[in-house]
C-alpha cells in the first residue's frame, strides 16, 4: 500500500522545486556572513582564512557607533508610537461599528503596498514645502507611516478574539476602565503587543528608502553602509556589519512569530476547553 | 423600601434605536430570594439581568437595589456580581488569583486574602486547585470558579445568566442542587435567567416568565404551573390542552360554559372579569386527565386512542374526541405492567378530571 492521504502523498518534484527555491533566495545572503570572516578586502574565492579583524575594526568607528545609536533611537520610538497607535487602531476597528470602517482600514493599510519610493519622494516634497528641516524626526516620521500597518496587521486577529465579557467580568468585580485595561486586556493581548513591537522595530532598523529621502546629517545604519560602499577598503567591514543586522533581525522575527504563535497556541487550548 | 422589594424594577424600558426590547417593566424582589426570569431567546430576560448588572443602561424607568436608584452607578460600582453564561474565567491567570480579582481594592493583607479565597474553594468545593491554571478545568469547574469570584465579594445580589446552559444533562442537575445549596447557605438574592422551564421550576422560589420584551406573569413555581393567568404562561410552561368555549352564564363564582367536544359545563372561577357570551380556552394539564378503559359514572368524555408513546415510569396518549379540533393530550402513571394491547389505536377510551383541574382563560 503507498503512503499517506491522497491529499498528503509525497511529491518528489515539489520538494525539489522548494530546496531550489530556498537556495536561490537564501545563497547571496548567506555569501555576506561568509565573506564578512575573510582576511582579504577582496570578494572572491579562494577565501584566504579566517579573520574577525573586520568585526574589531567596526568597534573602534565612533561613525558607526553614531549611526547604530540613530537607528536604535529610532527605532525604539517607531516601534513604541506605532505600536500604541496600533492598539487603539485596533481596538476602535474590533470594538465600535464606524461608518466607512472598511475604508479606514484600507487606507491605513495602504502603506504596505504603496511603494516606499514614492511615499519617500511624496513626504520629501511635503517637509520642504512646510520648511521643517530634514532630522531623525522626519526619518521617525516616515518609518511609522511605513510600521503602522504591520502593527495593525499584527494586533487585530488579537483584538479580534477578544472576549468581550472577559472585560464586563472585570467591571462586574469592581475595577473601573482602566484598572480593566491593565489587569484583563493589556495581559490578554501582549502576545500581540510584544510582536508588533519586535516586527515594527526590526522593519524600522532596516527600512532604507524612507531614510535616504528623509534623513539629514544624522544617518542610520542602512544609510551609513549605502554611503560606505563607494571605498573598496570599506567593504569587508560593510559586510561584518550585515552580517550583524542580518542576525539580529532573524533573531527579533523569529521571537516576534514565536511569541504571537505562544498566544495563538494558549487561544487554541481555551477554545476546546470551552467547547468541551 | 420594605424588605419585600429589595430589588425594585419600575416601568423600566429599554429601546435599541425604534426597537424595543424591553417594554415597561415593574418588578419586585424579595431579599433572599431565588428569583427566575424565564423565556424564550429573545425576549428580553439576558438584557433586564445586563441592566441589574450595569452593562446596559435603562432607557426609561428606574431600578432600585437595596432602596438606592442604579441609573447613574456604573457596573464596577455596583452591588451586584454576575456569573456569565461563558463563565469569563480569565485565561492569564490561575484559579486562585481569578477568584481573588475583585479583592484588589479591599486592600486587605495578603493572608487574609489568602483565607478569604481558601474559603470560597471550600465553599465550592475546589480545595487545592488554587494554583490550576483555568484551561485545565471542565465546564463544571469553570462555573464553580465563576461562582466563587462573584461570591467572594459578598454582593447583595448574585446575578447569573444561563449558567448551566454549557452542561451536560447529569452535570447540569448536580449544578441545580449545588445552586440551590449555594444559595441556602449564602442566604443573599438570585437573579438568574434561563430559557429552561424544568430548570426554573426547580430552582426557584417566583418565576417571571417574559415573552416579546413583556413580562406575563410572575408567580411560584406552583402558581405558574397550576394557575396560569394567560394562554401564553399556559402553553410555555410544561404541556396543556386547551379547549375553546363560550360563557354562557354566570352566578356567583361558577361559570357556565359551553366547551367544544364536551358540552355544558359549570365551573368555579374565582375571577369576576368574565361575562355572558365571552369567548374563552379551558385548559387542562395532560396529567390531571384520568383514562379509563370503561365508561365510569359521572360526568366523562368518550374518545379513542390516537396514538401512544410508551416513556418507561408514564405513557403519553393522544385521544380523539368526537367535535374537538386538535387530540387531547393525556400523561399517565404506568403503574402496573404496560399491557400492548392498551396502546392500539382506535380502542375507545374515557376521560374525566377532579374539577378543579380544569383552569378557564381570556382566549
Amino acid at each position: 500500500m503507498r503512503e499517506g492521504t491522497y491529499i498528503k502523498q509525497p511529491n518528489r518534484a515539489l520538494q525539489v522545486y522548494a530546496i531550489v527555491f530556498l537556495i536561490v533566495l537564501y545563497l547571496p545572503v548567506l555569501f555576506i556572513p561568509l565573506f564578512s570572516f575573510n582576511d582579504s578586502i577582496y570578494v572572491r574565492f579562494p577565501m584566504q582564512g579566517l579573520t574577525f579583524h573586520w568585526y574589531a575594526d567596526l568597534w573602534t568607528r565612533d561613525t558607526v557607533w553614531a549611526a547604530l545609536k540613530n537607528s536604535l533611537t529610532v527605532g525604539l520610538w517607531v516601534s513604541v508610537i506605532s505600536t500604541c497607535l496600533g492598539v487603539v487602531a485596533a481596538r476602535a476597528i474590533t470594538r465600535y461599528q464606524m461608518p466607512g470602517q472598511n475604508a479606514i482600514v484600507t487606507f491605513a493599510m495602504l502603506p504596505l503596498i504603496v511603494p516606499g519610493v514614492i511615499f519617500g519622494v511624496a513626504l520629501l516634497v511635503l517637509v520642504s514645502r512646510l520648511g521643517i528641516p530634514l532630522s531623525l524626526y522626519t526619518v521617525g516620521f516616515g518609518h511609522l507611516i511605513i510600521c503602522l500597518p504591520f502593527a495593525i496587521a499584527t494586533l487585530l486577529p488579537r483584538f479580534e478574539g477578544f472576549d468581550r465579557s472577559m472585560e464586563e467580568a472585570s467591571a462586574d468585580l469592581g475595577e473601573n476602565g482602566w484598572w480593566t485595561f491593565w489587569r484583563v486586556t493589556f495581559p490578554m493581548v501582549a502576545p500581540g503587543i510584544v510582536a508588533s513591537l519586535l516586527l515594527t522595530f526590526t522593519i524600522s532598523f532596516d527600512e532604507f528608502i524612507m531614510t535616504f529621502f528623509l534623513s539629514g546629517t544624522d544617518t542610520t545604519l542602512p544609510i551609513y553602509i549605502w554611503t560606505q560602499l563607494r571605498f573598496p577598503r570599506e567593504f569587508p567591514a560593510v559586510l561584518a556589519l550585515s552580517t550583524i543586522i542580518l542576525a539580529l533581525s532573524f533573531v527579533m522575527v523569529f521571537v516576534a512569530l514565536w511569541i504571537g504563535r505562544l498566544g495563538a497556541v494558549r487561544d487554541q487550548v481555551k477554545a476546546t476547553n470551552e467547547g468541551a | 423600601m420594605t424588605d419585600d422589594a429589595f430589588i425594585s424594577i419600575r416601568n423600566v424600558g429599554k429601546s435599541y434605536g425604534s426597537f424595543r426590547a424591553i417594554e415597561e417593566i415593574s418588578l419586585d424582589i424579595a431579599h433572599g430570594e431565588f428569583f427566575s426570569l424565564l423565556g424564550a431567546s429573545g425576549c428580553g430576560k439576558t438584557t433586564l439581568l445586563r441592566m441589574l448588572a450595569g452593562f446596559e443602561s435603562v432607557s426609561s424607568g428606574e431600578i432600585y437595589i437595596d432602596g438606592q436608584p442604579m441609573s447613574d452607578v456604573p457596573p464596577f460600582q455596583r452591588p451586584v456580581n454576575m456569573v456569565f453564561q461563558n463563565y469569563a474565567i480569565f485565561p492569564h491567570l490561575n484559579v486562585a488569583q481569578n477568584i481573588g480579582y475583585g479583592l484588589r481594592k479591599l486592600k486587605l493583607p495578603r493572608a487574609d486574602q489568602d483565607r478569604m479565597i481558601d474559603e470560597m474553594l471550600e465553599l465550592v468545593q475546589l480545595t487545592g486547585y488554587g494554583k490550576r491554571r483555568a484551561h485545565e478545568l471542565s465546564g463544571g469547574q469553570r462555573q464553580r470558579i465563576a461562582l466563587a469570584r462573584a461570591l467572594i465579594l459578598k454582593p447583595k445580589v448574585l446575578l447569573l445568566d444561563e449558567p448551566l446552559g454549557a452542561l451536560d444533562k447529569q452535570l447540569r442537575e448536580q449544578m441545580q442542587m449545588e445552586l440551590r445549596r449555594l444559595q441556602r447557605a449564602i442566604g443573599i438574592t438570585f437573579v438568574f435567567v434561563t430559557h429552561d422551564q424544568e430548570e426554573a421550576l426547580t430552582l426557584s422560589d417566583r418565576i417571571a416568565v417574559m415573552s416579546g420584551g413583556e413580562v406575563l406573569q410572575v408567580d411560584s413555581p406552583s402558581g405558574l404551573y397550576e394557575a396560569p393567568k394567560t394562554r401564553d404562561v399556559a402553553s410555555f410552561i410544561g404541556n396543556m390542552n386547551f379547549l375553546d368555549a363560550q360563557v354562557t352564564g354566570r352566578v356567583n363564582g361558577h361559570a357556565y360554559l359551553d366547551v367544544q367536544g364536551i358540552g355544558k359545563m359549570d365551573i368555579p372561577v374565582k375571577g369576576t372579569t368574565l361575562t355572558e357570551g365571552d369567548k374563552v380556552s379551558v385548559a387542562i394539564r395532560p396529567e390531571k386527565l384520568i383514562l379509563h378503559d370503561t365508561a365510569p359514572a359521572g360526568d366523562a368524555i368518550a374518545g379513542e386512542i390516537e396514538l401512544t408513546t410508551y416513556l418507561g415510569e408514564r405513557s403519553h396518549y393522544h385521544v380523539r374526541v368526537p367535535g374537538c379540533d386538535v387530540p387531547m393530550a393525556i400523561s399517565s402513571q404506568n403503574s402496573h405492567m404496560h399491557d400492548p394491547d392498551e396502546a392500539k389505536t382506535g380502542r375507545p377510551v374515557w376521560l374525566t378530571w377532579p374539577n378543579d383541574a380544569l383552569i378557564v382563560l381570556e382566549r
